[in-house]
């Protein structure tokens, strides 16, 4: 990535009064990249939207779109749209109205944005609804009405804001798979900010973790997932468990901080005896039903209680006792370590 | 909310006499409207037509009727322009000093009404050196008119929030076409309340008006002031009262009518 980054974020600082939202951003989007901005609420990921978008002026530091330096552009002159939490739509205009106000504030004339419009309403499957008012749609609907307006100015780069934070799951579900193709077709880069974790993992090319105004990690889902850095990625994206530096002496024989996913670790009555594996005795604490999975709860005899993920691929009833002897066992390599915060 | 037999008899006989006093007053006018008696005496000796004929024949009823319909017309145009520009800073932009405006902006409705006609009477006379006119009262009524019009469209505003307007210049609306296309069709609602009331507040204001209308100017409460006691001419007022208070329930039902089901839509 060198001159054809779709944005570069240089220093970026936002700071709101006392609080420093932002805090020294370096970042580049590739053009054509679906990119996640994951984190907490509070961690500045919608802040960092709002300055690319430019809803705010940043305290210090520069927005680069394309090359060109938009800092100090007004967000109407930013060839960036956005797809906003609560969908934003003009309550006293039409469905196709919505879709078409980019176009004609931009001149576009009326027989060529009713056209472009209804194309972009049908893209999202919704040219029957074009002469409704946004309060007769369903909430996904609204949706899909949002993204065929800031699409349809046909934008180098589409913001999103936790677009899907306010549909139910199987709706959420449906929308990702649809979000992930539309960007395909329009081939241009997608910022997406979410706080949901699966959603990123599932969506992006490539995501940064957000932590107190910081980039805590950056990398694909594979990297994120299998190698996180810290504690708090490992932590916030999927689950895991942590052994700190007391606990990675007892089990694992190591120095340090180490995370490994559930997973990773498998069970069995006595010690598994195969080269390169190594085990920790434990007592089954808990067994927990998931429908693709079963989540097994064990209480390490030198460590903490871990959580072991094993496939539900044959009825396992039997071995559902509390209390039972349990062997835990895991391959070096899926151990992970983790850099001390702050270090 | 429950409340005991006694509490409910209590109250709802409270109520009842408040809305009587209010009321009565009203019905007695308007039976005065249709007496044969000129001295507005009670009971009414018998019915006539009279009254209301003659009224709308009279040339300085209806010369008031149109000073005021003017003042309140123009004193609303102003106050509607200048009450959402108020109410845009106000709102959407931060600045030093942006409570104290706001107060000051408010106070005119709360200030007695004789304070600002003769403080106004002074400014435009000895200080301007303006002849008091039709323009002095549209200008007093303004002051009072905005207030109105500005807690109506800065409620709105409120409600509204900035992320409507924030959509609009993130599709490439300059600041005056999401104005228009965008913040104005919101506002519209809020725009006639706020402007119904101002009206109304405009067409039966006395005091004000007193202070600042010059000679000959006559609105219709300074007309009927000044008819009240004079030989024949009760019965005739009373006929104006009557058209009155039509006049004003009208706008007053209509901007609640408005707000009310503005909020119960969203």
């Amino acid at each position: 990535m060198t001159d054809h980054a779709a944005i570069r974020l240089t220093g970026l600082t936002k700071e709101f009064g006392a609080l420093t939202a932002v805090d020294h951003i370096d970042l580049e989007i590739a053009a054509g990249e679906f990119f996640s901005m994951l984190g907490p609420s509070g961690s500045g990921k919608t802040t960092v939207l709002r300055l690319i978008a430019g809803f705010e002026q940043p305290t210090s530091g520069t927005v680069e779109l394309f090359g060109a330096d938009v800092t100090r552009s007004a967000p109407f002159d930013r060839e960036v749209n956005t797809v906003f939490q609560d969908y934003a739509l003009f309550p006293h205009m039409s469905v196709i109205d919505n879709v078409a106000y980019g176009l004609r504030v931009r001149g576009v004339g009326r027989a060529e944005r009713r056209d472009r419009a209804m194309r972009a309403l049908a893209a999202v499957r919704l040219e029957q609804f074009a002469s409704r008012k946004p309060a007769q749609l369903s909430g996904g609907q609204r949706q899909r009405v949002a993204l065929a307006r800031a699409t349809v100015v046909e934008p180098k780069v589409l913001l999103l804001d936790e677009p899907l934070g306010a549909l139910d799951l199987k709706l959420r579900e449906q929308m990702q798979v649809e979000l992930k193709q539309l960007q395909r077709e329009l081939g241009i880069t997608f910022i997406f900010v979410t706080h949901d974790q699966e959603e990123a993992l599932t969506l992006s090319d490539r995501i940064a973790v957000f932590h107190d105004g910081r980039i805590e990690q950056l990398g694909t889902p594979r990297e994120l997932y299998e190698r996180p850095a810290s504690r708090f990625v490992a932590d916030f994206v999927g689950t895991t468990n942590l052994f700190g530096a007391e606990h990675a002496r007892t089990v694992l024989g190591r120095d340090g901080e180490f995370s490994v996913r559930p997973e990773k670790l498998s069970l069995s009555a006595s010690a598994p005896t195969a080269v390169g594996v190594r085990s920790a005795a434990g007592t089954l604490v808990e067994t927990i039903y998931l429908g693709s999975a079963i989540r097994r709860v064990i209480d390490l005899d030198d460590g903490p209680r871990i959580s072991v993920l094993q496939r539900n691929d044959r009825a396992r009833e039997e071995d559902d006792l509390r209390g039972d002897r349990v062997h835990v066992s895991w391959h070096d390599e899926d151990i992970v370590a983790l850099v001390p915060p702050g270090g | 909310m429950r409340l005991g037999t006694a509490t409910r008899i209590a109250l709802g006989t409270v109520t009842a006499v408040i809305l009587a006093i209010v009321y009565i007053p009203l019905l007695v006018v308007l039976a005065n409207s249709f007496s044969t008696s000129t001295s507005l005496s009670w009971p009414p000796p018998g019915f006539t037509l009279e009254w209301w004929a003659r009224a709308f024949q009279s040339e300085g009823a209806l010369d008031a009727i149109s000073t005021s319909v003017v003042v309140a017309i123009v004193s609303t145009a102003v106050a509607l322009v200048l009450g959402t520009l108020i109410s845009l800073a106000l709102q959407r932009f931060s600045f030093f000093g942006r409570d104290a405006v706001s107060l000051l902006v408010i106070l005119p409705i709360a200030l007695p009404g004789i304070i600002t006609g003769i403080a106004l009477n002074n400014f435009f006379r000895t200080i301007l050196g303006v002849p008091l006119s039709i323009w002095t009262v549209v200008i007093a009524h303004a002051t009072f008119c905005i207030v109105t019009v500005f807690n109506n469209v800065i409620a709105r505003l409120r409600r509204m929030g900035i992320n409507l307007e924030e959509a609009s210049a993130d599709l490439g609306a300059g600041v005056w076409t999401t104005f228009r296309l965008v913040t104005f069709p919101q506002l519209r609602s809020a725009l006639l309340a706020g402007g119904l009331l101002a009206f109304a507040l405009s067409f039966d204001e006395i005091i004000v008006t007193t202070f600042t209308a010059g000679s000959g100017v006559t609105t219709l409460p300074i007309f009927i002031l000044n008819n009240m006691f004079r030989p024949n001419q009760a019965p005739i007022v009373a006929v104006i009262a009557v058209v009155l208070v039509v006049v004003s329930i009208v706008p007053i039902y209509l901007a609640q009518r408005l707000s009310g089901s503005e909020q119960t839509r969203r």
